[in-house]
């Protein structure tokens, strides 16, 4: 367990430098921010001023040392637009993105995996090919345009919900989270519904498979002529066993539910830090380009690593130690 | 679950009739841009400079067709050819209580240049002033360099800060809202980034009483969540309505328009200056000489576009032709300049004429995310132009990747837009038809290098003549020559829409602005 912790963090730590070298270097390239942040009528000497502040007149490799040393100590650089530390502009609009990704996921799993098993017992039925269509749609229809269509429905024609931003937060454990005041739920639900939509027709085709899968298995015929009821069978036996493809996908889904929420943010207004990454590329902001991505990497790395320990609790026959 | 979940349904109409009964007092502002910070000297852009007028107030203020209006100063006056005295309001506070004086004047023009890693800073506003003499707590003396005529239009630009809260405090400062003390209509409440900034009303303001007690700015960036937060009642008035929404939100009975010509012009830098210019060739690809130097050419581009059509049909009649660079009624703008007049034929016979019967091939640059429907114009301009002979090609790109290769001279006809916040001709004169020369600091955005000796020399003796009158009737001969010389191709300038809720009425503004101060109730 403990070289297989090693060996996976060593391998991070190499991707995350790889990463943030191909961004520095990729986003020196496209352009310089001065020249879309200036005032157009700016003066050339105060061009350059600004080009010097920003440490922009340094050669790349002179600017990429002093980014490494600096995140070394945890020190991303400041934003050029913001003019604070890249970290804490993208840590300050985590909370947001995360109770979006959370509240997404909990939608997908409690309608997607019922559905789904719903779906695989009675796939002749008209229930099981209705829930079937219902996860086609989902798959298909793109984000964006849900997205408006939720708006419009719900917001604009039937007034019931808010079109926009996040509602009113408290505190919790020192996170400001908004699922705990009324309105703040009320501005959670379309964005949260928008983003579960294609998670979960996932949860739903993948728990159908795993129990049509698992259903024609020896150990289901066993435990039901065992006289076993039919909810234990199911809601344990068979449960047990798709749960495995389940978390794994949706595991990895989660990582890019945090990540690339970009269009539900951008339609809903959410302040999450999605919609800060896609402003920051307009602009060039590159401390918070690197920063956010490097946060991802990350996440995602961490995401992979938790999932790979709930399988071998899943499944006693997985050993981490020993992939080699 | 089924009551479960019609009491919710119940709790949150409930939400929104709370909501709905708290807004004759509470104004909710949907806009397109979101500040990048709260200090009003950090970066000087509109999202930012829009935000600022909240809080604090400036010397000169401008109307809403910015014309200047007394601001914390009641007078300014030319006491010499290099001395400008301003007479300051007196009873004037800050937020909290304390006066305001010469000395946050003096304060707030000396901490312009030092804002540490400003991506856009206001020291041109200030360069021209060489000492700041204080006579007393309400006259303050500039002493410039040469003669400074600009002086009072730049004193309009920026905003003053209270140096008791200035002093020592850092842009996080301002944002946290512990430095954004000032004398404005509206005391910071809290920001919340990407979600909303909440003003209440200062009631100690000098000015004319506010007609909102409780501000809350949201900025919704896409243009379709926007127009629906409107509609459905989240917002009370939206910024930068979408042209292609505007006929469908007129139709609406619950809705109101207001729509204001800005100063925002969408034109055409073509490089008149190299032999030798990247994207032009002749019809088999062969280089040429730049036809572009040559006058007739440039007249026959400018005459080749339609610029009724793209007002009517590509901005769905969001804009007006433009035959200089800003419109009527400014300071420097000529009254015999009349929009070039669609003539493809007039256009054809000027190119044979230069040379070029059969035309030539060129690519046409433009941003796709800077301008309202960028990309549609250049490809509109491109049609029109191969229409004559020109075969053009469209190349359109983020502004992002656009600007820098603009500025970088990798283009040789391009479109590009121009908004004077200053108000009047010698700024746009100076940054986009004046000789490139970077030690002067002229022709900062003259991407085409556009070069005339005369226009030159006019708005170097208009920018040290204070006389008003004398003043403006330089900048005329000035726009004249550059205009008719064709220095640029001006298009059309933008024309801003908001939409707000029956009952509300906006006065629209020509720099585009959305101040609750324009915003009425009409009963």
């Amino acid at each position: 367990m403990l070289a297989f912790l090693i060996r996976r963090i060593s391998q991070s730590a190499v991707v995350l430098l790889v990463m943030s070298l191909l961004v520095f270097v990729g986003v020196f390239y496209i352009g310089n921010p001065i020249d879309i942040l200036i005032a157009p009528d700016a003066t050339p000497a105060e061009y350059a001023r600004a080009v010097h502040e920003l440490g922009l007149d340094k050669p790349l490799w002179e600017q990429y040392t002093i980014f490494l040393k600096g995140a070394l100590h945890g020190d991303f650089g400041n934003s050029f637009v913001y003019n604070e530390p890249a970290l804490k502009v993208i840590l300050d609009r985590l909370p947001a993105t995360l109770e979006l990704a959370f509240t997404a996921m909990f939608i997908a799993v409690i309608f997607g995996i019922p559905l789904g098993m719903v779906a695989g017992m009675k796939a002749n039925n008209w229930i099981g090919r209705n829930i079937m269509r219902f996860s086609i749609l989902g798959f298909s229809l793109p984000t964006f345009w849900v997205g408006l269509m939720l708006i419009i429905i719900f917001s604009v024609q039937l007034n019931w919900l808010p079109s926009g931003g996040r509602g009113e937060t408290v505190m919790l454990l020192g996170i400001p989270v908004s699922f705990l005041t009324l309105s703040g739920l009320a501005h959670l639900i379309l964005p949260a519904t928008n983003l579960a939509l294609f998670k979960t027709s996932l949860a739903i085709r993948l728990t159908r498979a795993g129990v049509q899968e698992n259903m024609q298995m020896d150990y289901v015929k066993f435990a039901r002529a065992k006289g076993l009821s039919e909810t234990r069978v199911i809601g344990l036996h068979v449960m047990k066993n798709i749960m495995i493809p389940v978390i794994t996908v949706l595991g990895m889904e989660f990582g890019s539910l945090i990540a690339f929420a970009v269009v539900t943010e951008t339609i809903f207004a959410w302040p999450g830090m999605g919609k800060l990454v896609i402003d920051s590329i307009g602009v060039l902001d590159r401390p918070i380009i690197v920063a956010y991505l490097l946060i991802t990497v990350t996440m995602f790395i961490i995401i992979n690593l938790v999932v790979d320990i709930l399988y071998s609790i899943l499944d006693p026959r997985v050993r981490l130690g020993q992939e080699r | 679950m089924r009551n479960k979940f019609m009491a919710l349904v119940t709790v949150c109409m409930l939400l929104l009739v709370c909501a709905a009964g708290a807004s004759a007092e509470t104004l909710t502002i949907g806009l397109k841009g979101e500040p990048t910070s709260l200090d009003p000297h950090f970066h000087n852009v509109n999202a930012n400079n829009e935000q600022a007028i909240y809080v604090f107030d400036k010397l000169i203020r401008q109307d809403s067709r910015q014309n200047l209006m007394p601001g914390l100063a009641v007078s300014w006056i030319p006491v010499s050819d290099n001395v400008w005295e301003f007479e300051l309001r007196k009873g004037v506070t800050f937020h909290d209580g304390s006066p305001f004086t010469a000395e946050d004047v003096k304060f707030t023009i000396e901490r312009i240049p030092t804002v540490p890693n400003s991506p856009s800073s206001f020291t041109g506003m200030v360069s021209a002033i060489k000492k700041i003499e204080i006579v007393d707590p309400h006259t303050i003396r500039f002493h410039t360099e040469g003669p400074a005529p600009l002086l009072p239009r730049n004193m309009a630009t920026f905003n003053v800060v209270s140096k008791k809260y200035g002093k020592g405090a850092s842009t996080a400062d301002f944002n946290s809202g512990k430095a954004a003390i000032g004398t404005g209509p509206y005391k910071l409440v809290e920001w919340k980034r990407g979600d909303h900034i909440t003003y209440k009303r200062n009631d100690n303001y000098w000015g004319v009483k506010q007609p909102w007690e409780t501000i809350i700015a949201k900025p919704i960036t896409n243009d379709g969540t926007r127009v629906a937060a409107l509609k459905s009642g989240d917002v009370d008035i939206i910024n930068f309505v979408p042209p292609a929404d505007v006929a469908h939100l007129s139709k609406d009975s619950k809705l109101t328009l207001s729509k204001s010509p800005s100063t925002r012009l969408i034109y055409l830098h073509l490089d008149s200056d190299r032999n030798d210019t990247p994207m032009v060739t002749d019809n088999n690809g062969k280089k040429i000489k730049n036809p572009m130097k040559d006058v007739r050419v440039r007249k026959a581009i400018s005459k080749a576009i339609n610029r009724k059509a793209i007002a009517a049909r590509i901005m769905d009649g969001l804009a007006v032709p433009a035959a200089q660079m800003l419109p009527e009624g400014y300071e420097g703008t000529s009254k015999t300049l009349k929009p070039e007049a669609y003539d493809p034929k007039g256009a054809k016979a000027l190119l044979a004429e230069a040379g070029y019967p059969d035309g030539f091939k060129i690519t046409i640059h433009g941003p796709n995310d800077r301008y309202v429907n960028d990309g549609d114009i250049a490809q509109a301009v491109a049609q029109m132009l191969t229409k004559v002979g020109i075969k053009t090609e469209v190349n359109t790109m983020p502004k992002s990747v656009y600007f820098g290769k603009a500025s970088a001279l990798e283009f040789s006809l391009m479109l590009v837009g121009w908004a004077t916040d200053t108000g009047e001709h010698s700024n746009c004169l100076g940054a986009l038809l004046h000789t490139y020369d970077k030690d002067k600091g002229f022709g900062s955005a003259n991407r085409g290098r556009y070069s005339n000796p005369k226009v030159d020399k006019l708005l170097e003796q208009a920018l040290v003549t204070v006389d008003p009158a004398r003043h403006n009737a330089l900048l005329v001969e000035a726009v004249e020559t550059g205009m008719n010389d064709i220095g640029i191709v001006p298009i059309h300038y933008q024309v801003n829409v908001w939409a707000m809720k029956k009952g509300l009425d906006y006065n629209g503004r020509t720099d585009g602005y959305t101040l609750p101060r324009e915003v009425s109730e009409t009963k």
